[in-house]
């Protein structure tokens, strides 16, 4: 069961979190997370940021860990998020994309797993493609791996959120998430604290869901005139790789309000939390 | 169990370090006090509010955490990794004397794992350690340069150091029995 949330106050650094350890040395998604544990790994990640913000940003945390990034889809931006992370605790990394592995010539995922396994790694990262305050998601909600994961973090931690797009991209069942959803992008600017555009998949596309990019942008893109009308002090997020001019434009990611390079930062510094948490594994309690 | 400092005695024993710290320096030119997390950064603290009071200057104080760079870090297969707080230096160390301060020095791993922390921020002049209680029993050549009390104390012992800040309290307190503290 999860936790009631914690208020901000309490998830500042130095106050003293619920949980001190990860028990579970696998991450699959942020559903199976209490809110204590994501607490953890956002407390601890705030500790890492401050490496990243060094003369020497490495620390000797994972010294003398393989760590394997195996990548059956490609991103760039995600596989250098991770060995930079890693890199940064001192772990020895090894990439792995599918497109130049043994893969492609036949063998099958089990095999690709025991050669790596009979290796040896501390720890794997595998990407593959099955896998309080008020927030607007907006955007392609329906080919969206990044709306689900945000959704169940979010809604976890107590923020309100909405989604909004056009009918054709919102999957049917998100109101089952306990989030509210609408097609009025003015409305829905008006009352967020933050504004979270998530990528038109391009080349998921190929169905009709809406008329143009044209069309997109002028209806659900995220412009300085709709900007407007949102709070004063919003925060404009985006997961990235954006399509400039299509759910948001370049004035908007690059503007005031944009805190999208920072996410960048900040994923680095949450990628070390998880990866030094996880790397302990399950076992006995310890005194400070 | 036994109380061994009290808050009056750990009072004066911070305001002595600190006339021993101004002695042996000349003054505070050029220092800076780093605590080790948890209880070294209220005693960096304190020994910055006395140096204010000795010299009308005011020193640089920030906060060290060690946990990256403890040696017990990965060696045993399994077991949750320990909770990992920021460290906050907001100034340069390069050229300076630092001022490690921590509250109780056993093994000499803590200080050891901060002696490597500290280096990755930059190259000070020097560093001195400043602690609350030597307890003994070493395992590395470390030693300290201003000693609040030494404590002779059997392994099976331990130190708990407990501060207004942290703990409410000012009090240190001799365990018996238990052990686990490094």
């Amino acid at each position: 069961m999860s936790a009631p949330a914690r208020t901000p106050d309490e998830m500042r650094v130095g106050a003293a979190p619920a949980v001190t350890a990860l028990r579970r040395k696998d991450l699959l998604g942020i559903a199976e997370l209490s809110t204590d544990e994501i607490a953890l790994i956002l407390d601890t990640a705030e500790a890492m940021k401050e490496v990243g913000e060094r003369p020497i940003k490495k620390v000797p945390a994972l010294r003398g860990k393989t760590v394997v990034n195996l990548f059956f889809e490609p991103s760039t931006r995600t596989r250098t998020s991770f060995e930079i992370a890693e890199k940064r605790l001192s772990a020895d990394t090894l990439n792995i994309a599918v497109a130049s592995s043994s893969v492609v010539k036949g063998e099958t995922l089990a095999d690709t797993a025991l050669n790596l396994e009979a290796m040896r790694p501390d720890m794997i990262v595998l990407r593959h493609s099955s896998s309080g305050a008020c927030h607007l998601l907006s955007g392609d909600l329906l080919h969206s791996r990044v709306l689900r994961s945000n959704i169940h973090l979010l809604t976890k931690m107590g923020s309100d959120v909405w989604v909004c797009g056009p009918p054709t991209l919102i999957p049917t069942d998100i109101t089952r998430f306990g989030v509210r959803a609408t097609s009025d992008v003015d409305e829905a600017v008006a009352d967020a604290d933050v504004i979270m555009l998530l990528r038109i998949q391009l080349e998921r596309m190929e169905g009709a869901f809406f008329p143009s990019l044209r069309e997109y942008f002028n209806v659900f893109g995220m412009t300085e005139a709709r900007l407007r009308r949102a709070k004063p002090d919003v925060m404009i997020m985006h997961p990235g790789p954006m399509n400039r001019g299509v759910e948001i434009a370049s004035e908007v990611a690059d503007g005031p309000y944009s805190v999208i390079l920072e996410q960048v930062a900040n994923g680095v510094a949450v990628r070390m939390a998880v990866l030094y948490l996880l790397a302990g594994g399950v076992a006995h309690e310890e005194a400070a | 169990m036994p109380v061994v400092m009290d808050a009056d005695r750990i009072g004066r024993t911070l305001t002595r370090i600190a006339h021993e710290i101004v002695e042996r320096n000349r003054g505070v030119d050029d220092l800076a006090l780093v605590g080790v997390r948890t209880r070294g950064v209220p005693l960096a603290r304190r020994i910055a509010r006395s140096l204010r009071e000795i010299t009308g200057q005011e020193v640089p104080t920030g906060a060290l955490d060690i946990t990256l760079y403890r040696d017990d870090l990965m060696r045993q297969s399994v077991g949750p990794q320990p909770l990992v707080r920021r460290t906050e230096i907001p100034f340069s160390i390069d050229d300076k004397k630092i001022l490690l301060v921590d509250d109780v020095l056993y093994t000499g791993r803590t200080t050891r794992a901060a002696l490597d922390a500290l280096i990755d921020y930059g190259r000070p002049r020097g560093i001195q350690l400043i602690v609350l209680v030597d307890r003994g029993h070493r395992e590395l050549p470390i030693k300290a340069d201003y000693v609040g009390k030494n404590l002779p104390t059997s392994l099976e012992e331990s130190v708990q150091v407990y501060l207004q800040e942290s703990d409410g309290r000012d009090e240190v307190v001799l365990q018996p029995a238990q052990g686990g503290d490094v």
